[in-house]
């Protein structure tokens, strides 16, 4: 088959070159173009706008519950509805936002910022959006049909398994799992080769943003983690629809082998929040303390550590199970050696803000809440890993306390000063900066309020997971104090929400670089054209923005009229070749359709497997079979 | 921004290359990595249920060596095709590999067929005791590569019995080579688990 050589972009005129790269990369409108873009910004936003959805779906569950708890044997839930809320709540905050929107943030923004014009494999990128979405809803529609999943977001057999939770709640859970899984696995595999091999020429291994780099240790832990908790729940639907034994001691099963292997990939898990979320901490504190990052090479070295001793934690979830004492002790010694490298990342934001001249916009407000919050998170967590205090408080809400101040101050804060920070870059427009202050005071204020006193309810002995509590128990003020922390905190979210909205309605206004940076990304227009960039950057420096002041030096040689990213050297990346990216194509979409009725046909019979194998082999055919005279896959 | 002209020009770079320059070699091996780390947990989970009881394998025969024994020789000898469909498509010989590609379609067939006879010689049922549900999953598991390598192989063979030759399809049969690379490494440790653990482990 002859190679069809296009029209190269070398001496092309800077307006020609724009218009003719935007035709070639760009998506066609109307609802075929939505269905079949490739467009690693759009299908990003989507991620993102998405998972957005799925927090307020998961905050309106919290608030239900904190209404239910605001008062001493309250009936204004059933304890089986109160059982589902309270296992939607974790779930999706869990595998339905906190994993996707940190792998949303690198699909959209990791190209931009290795300076590449598409991601890796985009075709398997817009299945894995699809995959999310359709799991996110069934899941939800099961919820609604009264077939909510109510074993709690870790799913515990016996509880989970055949003989204590018959029906089809558990196995909608367990196959949430998959769905999730499915899509986080193809990201982080999206994400590595990015990151590996479509880097811009110059851009060596000690070049790479900070960010790209707690994700790309990020999408290692997804790789090694995620396949425990599928093979684990994988064992649950089979023992459950199958009469398979893994975890029935009856017939030499275990009950424990489910908690290591969720846990093996749970505790990873947190990590995998956490990790992209120091990744934005780390750009938002350079930016606006207007310096380069402290520690440059300290921090790198610090996200991989953490990347690797999370996969020695995880016994630490499970202390209250009668284990060896030497296990336990070895567990609680890694336990705290994860704070040493966790702990030099923070001497670092702290030896930048202190060297550098502080701007205090939002983005930096809420990485500076950050700080405040996940180091009170971290020091709750030092306590937890000591075998006796943890067995004393285990199940309480001291846990629910500590983990939603590493999740919440170590995630969620990051994230929210990462929106404000890169909003001008997703969508043209900047926040408003007026509402975005009173957003992070309500949101501080409201979360401290929530959270804090739930260590005492905890130390008082109040047990989560129960849907009411005796009046004599003296737990009723501080619940009410809660509930009301929790109203301010969910007040919050909507003041975010009407700053979007606000945004949104505004024409475009913001500017390119509208908070100097130094990252690539803010060389791509805002929002970036669909090519990304119109010449790909040749980069000299850490920091290409602030380091070429008089424009950024460029290559050519790429053709116009087809698809192309440039493909370099892992470790130096040097040009070495110039591959064909994918175009639109509705076959991802059709694959993904076909995966969920082979994963949604599985809840009711195994036979499912047989019949849709067939059709889901037939449809990845066709999508990969060439349709082109030049190749694309 | 003002950009200065180009400093450097990519368009004498080659379209296509073998190995780690590609990004589909990368893809290929991390999907590698994540279904080894899949195999590690069931073969993870067999270990610790082993070591819990113990009268293991729970009073059921051991698997019949025979036809893990022959997947064993089998698996060795498509090394030979595989490592030459690799060498081959690096010198983009199409007629060579058109021939090795059918080749390695025939003995994933075959390779099928034993598979088949194995589930049959495991002498306990999935749904017998624990021991019977790992023993079969962990089977299951691996039998998904063996088909899905079967799947990639008849695929490529057939792009190249249709002409679909350009120099970026000689790039898929050396990741279809890799990939086959991995099954056989992926049975070793599976094969002595299934086969061999149950003979000579005494608690």
């Amino acid at each position: 088959m002859p190679d069809i050589e296009g029209q190269l972009d070398t001496g092309l005129a800077p307006d020609e070159l724009r218009a003719r790269l935007a035709l070639t990369w760009g998506t066609a409108g109307g609802i075929w173009g939505a269905l079949t873009t490739v467009d690693h910004k759009i299908v990003g936003r989507r991620y993102i706008v998405t998972a957005f959805i799925f927090l307020g779906l998961g905050g309106l569950a919290a608030m239900a519950m904190r209404l239910q708890l605001s008062r001493p044997e309250a009936n204004l839930i059933s304890p089986d509805l109160y059982d589902q809320l309270f296992t939607m709540h974790g779930t999706t905050m869990m595998f339905l936002f906190a994993v996707p929107v940190m792998e949303a943030f690198a699909v959209y923004l990791v190209p931009l910022m290795v300076g590449t014009r598409n991601i890796a494999f985009p075709r398997l990128n817009a299945f894995s959006y699809w995959v999310y979405l359709f799991g996110g809803v069934m899941i939800w529609v099961a919820f609604a049909l009264n077939i909510g999943a109510d074993t709690g977001w870790f799913a515990y057999v016996p509880l989970s398994g055949p003989e204590f939770s018959p029906g089809k709640r558990v196995d909608f859970w367990a196959q949430m799992i998959t769905f999730t899984e499915v899509s986080a696995l193809a990201i982080a595999v999206e994400v590595i080769v990015t990151v590996f091999k479509q880097r811009a020429p110059g851009m060596s291994l000690d070049r790479i943003p900070l960010f790209v780099w707690a994700q790309l240790v990020t999408s290692f832990a997804v790789l090694l983690a995620m396949p425990a908790v599928m093979t684990g729940s994988t064992m649950l639907i089979l023992d459950r629809l199958l009469g398979m034994h893994f975890f029935n001691p009856a017939e030499g099963g275990d009950a424990l082998l489910w908690q290591h292997l969720f846990w093996f990939f749970g505790h990873p898990e947190v990590y995998i929040i956490f990790l992209p979320a120091t990744g934005m901490v780390s750009e938002i504190i350079m930016v606006f303390s207007r310096r380069p990052a402290f520690g440059y090479l300290y921090l790198v070295l610090s996200i991989i550590a953490v990347g690797f001793l999370s996969f020695g934690l995880w016994v630490h979830h499970m202390f209250a199970t009668g284990l060896p004492q030497l296990g336990s002790a070895l567990f609680t010694a890694s336990s705290a050696l994860i704070a040493v490298p966790n702990g030099i990342q923070i001497f670092c934001w702290v030896a930048t803000l202190w060297d550098g001249r502080p701007r205090f916009a939002t983005p930096m407000l809420f990485a500076i809440g950050f700080i405040v919050t996940f180091v009170f998170g971290g020091l709750s967590g030092v306590m937890l890993a000591s075998v006796p205090i943890n067995t004393q408080v285990h199940d309480t809400y001291f846990v629910v306390a500590h983990f939603h101040y590493v999740l919440i101050g170590g995630s969620v804060f990051p994230l929210l000063g990462a929106t404000y920070y890169w909003f001008p870059k997703f969508s043209g427009r900047l926040l408003s900066e007026r509402l975005g202050q009173w957003h992070f005071a309500l949101a501080f204020i409201g979360f401290n309020l929530t959270f804090f006193p739930m260590h005492l309810l905890g130390l008082g002995g109040m047990p989560r997971r129960v849907y009411t509590y005796p009046a004599n128990s003296g737990w009723g003020d501080i619940n009410l104090l809660v509930s009301g922390g929790a109203l301010l905190f969910f007040v919050s979210f909507m003041l975010f929400g009407w700053n979007v909205i606000a945004a949104l309605r505004r024409e475009p206004d913001a500017p390119d670089n509208p908070w100097d940076a130094p990252g690539l990304e803010w060389a791509a227009a805002s929002p970036p054209r669909p090519h990304n960039f119109d010449r790909i950057p040749l980069v000299a420096s850490r920091h290409p923005l602030w380091s070429d002041r008089g424009g950024l030096l460029t290559v050519s040689g790429l053709s116009v009229d087809t698809r192309e990213v440039l493909v370099t050297s892992l470790a130096e990346a040097r040009p070495d070749l110039r591959e064909t990216s994918p175009r639109s194509t509705i076959w991802p979409l059709i694959s993904a359709i076909a995966t969920t009725a082979l994963f949604i046909g599985t809840i009711f019979t195994q036979w499912a497997v047989v019949w849709f194998a067939v059709p889901m082999t037939a449809v990845l055919i066709a999508w990969f079979w060439p349709k082109q005279a030049v190749d694309d896959t | 921004m003002s950009e200065p002209g180009p400093a450097a020009d990519m368009s004498a770079l080659p379209k296509y290359a073998f190995g780690s320059r590609m990004t589909t070699w990368w893809g290929s091996i991390l999907l590698i990595v994540m279904e080894s780390a899949a195999l590690a947990y069931a073969c993870g989970s067999y270990l610790y249920l082993a070591l819990l009881n113990p009268d293991w394998p729970l009073s059921a025969p051991p698997p019949d060596l025979l036809w893990g024994n022959l997947m064993t020789v089998l698996m060795f000898a498509s090394l030979v095709p595989a490592t030459m469909a690799k060498k081959y498509a690096q010198r983009e010989d199409k007629r060579k590999v058109q021939i090795l590609l059918v080749v390695l379609c025939t003995m994933g067939t075959i390779a099928c067929v034993i598979r088949g006879f194995e589930f049959g010689a495991l002498n306990v049922r999935w749904d017998t005791n624990a021991y019977g549900s790992v023993v079969w999953f962990i089977l299951v598991v691996h039998t998904t590569h063996i088909v899905a390598d079967l799947i990639d192989t008849f695929f490529v063979t057939a792009l190249f019995l249709t002409g679909h030759t350009s120099g970026k399809r000689f790039s898929a049969v050396e990741d279809d080579a890799v990939f086959v690379y991995f099954v056989l490494a992926a049975w070793l440790p599976v094969y002595g688990l299934i086969y061999w653990f149950p003979r000579v482990w005494s608690p």
